[in-house]
């Protein structure tokens, strides 16, 4: 059904009026032009769509816009506040970890919500929650370290 | 800068408006190799300089290259190299990649090839321009040359500091044509910023999300396309009703021949129209499947090509206290990169530019000119960052099908495959076998070696070990199509063509000599190796490691593999665990030494490394294409396992400084070893012999049942 759904949209009061069945994914980036977020399989699969909704990883290829109305929702866009990089996407610059590029954003913001809930994950914590995100480029060891050099500078203290 | 150069004809200088730099260079006749066996004939590189590079009047560097960043860092290796050869600061120098319209042409980036071949090509070009800078600095200065000095792109009178004179001063807005001959590039030793670690000019853009990819690319009134695509490659289309999709509202059908696509400016809906096109096709009988292919690949190989050849095969035999037959088996593998195929198509006065994810832009400016009916001229293709290509992304139909769509609905057309189109259209690794009849004298030499690779192709097929009656023997190659029919669908070059299965078969086969042999597998390479590079990677991967002679099955779980990849020599060292209860198998640990010559840049190498590795656990342990005729089975990443974070190895890097030996390329030749390390060390943990891969859990739980 084609209706107006209004959310949070990193930090911004926003509004679209779309079909509310279309897919979270579809919306950030052919409705609101925000392409970091990315599509590997359309199945929540890949995790390279991956935002955050109140708090949690969602898969944005799996979910229907209509889920997020209300809702508080980042993406990789909304990570940087002030011109300052997040912790996690600091990390990631420092240790290289991404080679194209293409899943980061999703790996980022898995991190994310992992920080969120656990702001020091021991490694197998991190490879749990990780787990379900590809990364065909073999950046993972790079990854896991990014997390934990992250989660050692935020000290607990991840926004 | 050391050396002589040679004027060949009276230097002159134009003022021409806008700046600019253009001196004259000669292509490098190494550039023969190319990676497709069959792109068109090729240009070549241009002589003209100022095709790859540009002051600017703020001092900052422009490099035009026509390779694209894949995520092995060549955007910043090339950076490196160029602010090398010039002597400017890294980080004044900008790269613009992979657009046939600002950059010069290039075949294609693939081969690990992009610092080996086309870095001594950017090389000579920049140390020429910075040969002219000199020159007219020393007629600026009134100082001969050799008494000058650059840095950062400053060049100053060694006598005298005060004198200096900046290349962006020297070059401001003139055109300077003069032409040098025989400039010599700048020595290894005396390197300052290639063999650095420096920060990747991709990072930022990546953590941020700001990085744009060819999907990334929206303009105003884009339409989506969605294609009917036959269930099965050789399918014919027999019949098609597309009125369902024509009662969407907004929604285009398109019908071009065999093309047939919705398209809609909302990508779901341009789905929920495509699911109500109706269409027959015909398809042919599956003539073969995953598990009979390797018989049909066998019968239906084209002719056989001897490689190598030396000594006399029966001589061999002659001399062999014992005989080894083996027969390898190597399956289709998916590139799987989580950046599907995808292309944004729009057309101006008649000129289409199309963003393309691809490795060989000028290979698809041609393949658009052609399929969608431009002149090459009206042809622009632009190349943002690509999610990474391993060899899938060379060639685009999905370009030409946004410019054939573009051209017909008169709008901007964007494609980009889902995934199950990415594995239904993907050039997969061709499977192939190997047999080997190999024999050894009661010394434990190698005494014969007979090999014969079919359908891998024969990239470092060759032995390296030293045996005095050998031959090599390939037919078919890794592109595939020859005959036609041979595979039910496309296959292609997949990172480090033909060397994974080759590499495979030979380090699996030395291993079961070894064991044979009842000797220690590293001893038993040793005793039979006489190359220097190879003894020297293998000693550091064994003392990285801490390997400790025995002989497999030792029950440790530990292996070992060497290989050559196009002049890089890799060593590799694995530890696994086996659980017998569910046939999975757990890599601990993976030492990996490896000799590249030249580095550019060791962080970019490890990285490459890791990755090679990480990805290397796939066509191990998982990866396989399940096909029925030319129905893929495979059509998502549920049954097209690749490798996840819980797989991890700890990983070890060593890399071995060679700067005697040019630079040879470090993206492709971490990943050979993979399939054989891993064989060899689930023998020595479980005392079976795995000639087939993947190793996954239900063959390893059936062999051990067995
Ligand atoms: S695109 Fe959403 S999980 Fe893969
Ligand atoms: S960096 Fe390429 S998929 Fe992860």
């Amino acid at each position: 059904m084609t209706r107006a759904v209004s959310f949070t949209l990193n930090g911004k009061p926003t509004q679209v009026t779309v079909d509310d069945e279309r897919m979270l994914l579809w919306v950030l980036r052919y409705d609101l032009g925000l392409t970091g977020t990315k599509y590997g399989c359309g199945e929540g699969l890949c995790g390279a769509c991956t935002v955050i909704v109140d708090k949690e990883a969602v898969r944005s290829c799996s979910t229907p816009v209509k889920d997020v109305a209300g809702k508080q929702v980042l993406t990789i866009e909304g990570l940087s506040r002030n011109g300052q990089l997040h912790a996690l996407q600091q990390a990631f610059l420092k240790v290289n970890a991404f080679q194209c590029g293409y899943c980061t954003a999703g790996m980022v913001m898995n991190a994310y919500a992992l920080l969120l809930r656990k702001p020091r994950p021991t490694r197998a914590e991190i490879v749990q929650a990780m787990d379900d995100n590809l990364c065909r480029c073999g950046s993972h060891t790079r990854i896991l370290e990014a997390i934990e050099t992250a989660a050692a500078a935020t000290a607990g203290g991840a926004r | 800068m050391n050396g002589v150069f040679h004027l060949s004809r009276r230097n002159f200088i134009v003022s021409l408006a806008g700046s600019g730099l253009v001196v004259l260079f000669r292509a490098d006749p190494l550039l023969s190799f190319q990676e497709p066996e069959r792109i068109p004939p090729r240009p070549s590189y241009p002589t003209d300089f100022n095709a790859y590079l540009r002051i600017g009047a703020d001092g900052r560097t422009t490099c035009f290259v026509g390779k694209v960043e894949l995520g092995q860092g060549s955007k910043t290796a090339l950076a490196q190299l160029c602010a090398e050869e010039l002597d400017v600061a890294y980080d004044t120098v900008d790269m613009v990649m992979g657009d046939t319209e600002l950059c010069p042409w290039d075949m294609g980036t693939f081969g690990s090839l992009t610092v080996r071949q086309f870095g001594p090509v950017l090389r000579a070009a920049v140390a020429e321009a910075r040969a002219v800078l000199l020159q007219l600095a020393s007629e600026k200065l009134q100082v001969p040359v050799d008494r000058l000095s650059v840095k950062d792109g400053i060049v100053t009178d060694s006598r005298n500091r005060g004198a200096s004179v900046t290349y962006a001063q020297l070059v401001q807005g003139k055109r300077i044509e003069r032409h040098l001959e025989k400039v010599p590039v700048k020595a290894v030793s005396d390197y300052t910023v290639v063999g650095k670690s420096v920060a990747r000019k991709d990072a930022l853009e990546k953590v941020t999300g700001k990085a744009r990819y060819a999907a990334d690319m929206g303009f105003p009134g884009t339409l989506h396309a969605r294609i009917v695509r036959p269930p099965a490659h050789g399918a014919k289309l027999r019949d098609v009703d597309t009125s369902g999709a024509e009662k969407i509202a907004g929604a285009r059908v398109v019908r071009d021949g065999d093309l047939v696509a919705v398209l809609h400016e909302r990508p779901d809906v341009a789905d929920q129209a495509l699911a109500l096109v109706k269409a027959q096709f015909d398809v042919p009988v599956a003539a073969v499947n995953d598990t009979t292919i390797f018989d049909h690949l066998i019968k239906a190989a084209p002719e056989s090509r001897v490689i190598a050849e030396s000594g006399n095969l029966q001589e061999g035999v002659k001399l062999a206290a014992s005989v080894f037959d083996g027969t390898y088996l190597n399956s289709y593998v998916s590139h799987a990169t989580v950046e599907t195929h995808s292309a944004v198509a729009k057309i101006e006065d008649g000129k289409v530019t199309v963003w393309v994810s691809t490795q060989a832009p000028f290979i698809v400016k041609t393949q658009v000119a052609e399929g969608a009916g431009f002149a090459p001229a009206n042809v622009r293709v632009i190349t943002p960052y690509v999610g990474a290509g391993f060899g899938g992304k060379t060639g685009a139909r999905q370009a030409v099908e946004a410019a054939r769509l573009a051209k017909i609905v008169g709008k901007p057309v964007q494609v980009v495959w889902d995934r199950k189109e990415e594995f239904f259209y993907d050039t997969f690794r061709p499977a192939a076998v190997v047999k080997i009849q190999s024999g050894l004298t009661s010394a434990g030499k190698i005494c014969l070696w007979d090999y014969k690779v079919y359908c891998a192709g024969d990239r470092e097929a060759k032995q390296f070990y030293d045996v005095p009656n050998q031959r090599t023997v390939s037919s078919g190659g890794w592109q595939g199509q020859q005959p036609p029919g041979l595979h039910p669908f496309g296959v292609g070059p997949w990172r480090a063509p033909s060397v994974n299965t080759n590499t495979f078969a030979r380090e699996s086969h030395i291993d079961v000599m070894a064991a044979e042999a009842g000797v220690d597998p590293v001893e038993f390479r040793v005793s039979n190796l006489s190359d220097q590079r190879m003894l020297r990677v293998l000693k550091a991967a064994t003392d990285r490691f801490g390997w400790t002679p025995k002989r497999a099955p030792s029950g440790r779980g530990v292996g070992v593999a060497c290989a050559i990849y196009l002049g890089t020599y890799v060593a590799t060292c694995a530890e696994v665990a086996v659980d017998r209860a569910t046939g999975r198998v757990q890599v601990k640990r993976v030492v990996l030494a490896q000799d590249e010559g030249v580095i550019v840049n060791p962080e970019g190498s490890r990285q490459q490394i890791e990755g090679g590795i990480t990805m290397g656990l796939g066509y191990a342990l998982t990866e396989e294409v399940r096909f029925s005729g030319g129905e893929v089975l495979n059509r998502n990443f549920d049954t097209y396992e690749i490798p996840r974070f819980s797989w991890l190895p700890k990983i070890e890097t060593v890399l071995i400084e060679n700067p005697g030996v040019p630079a040879s390329g470090c993206g492709e030749p971490p990943i050979v070893g993979m399939g054989a390390v891993i064989a060899n060390a689930i023998f020595d943990a479980v005392g079976v012999r795995f000639a087939q891969l993947p190793m996954t859990p239900a063959r390893i739980k059936a062999a051990l049942r067995a």
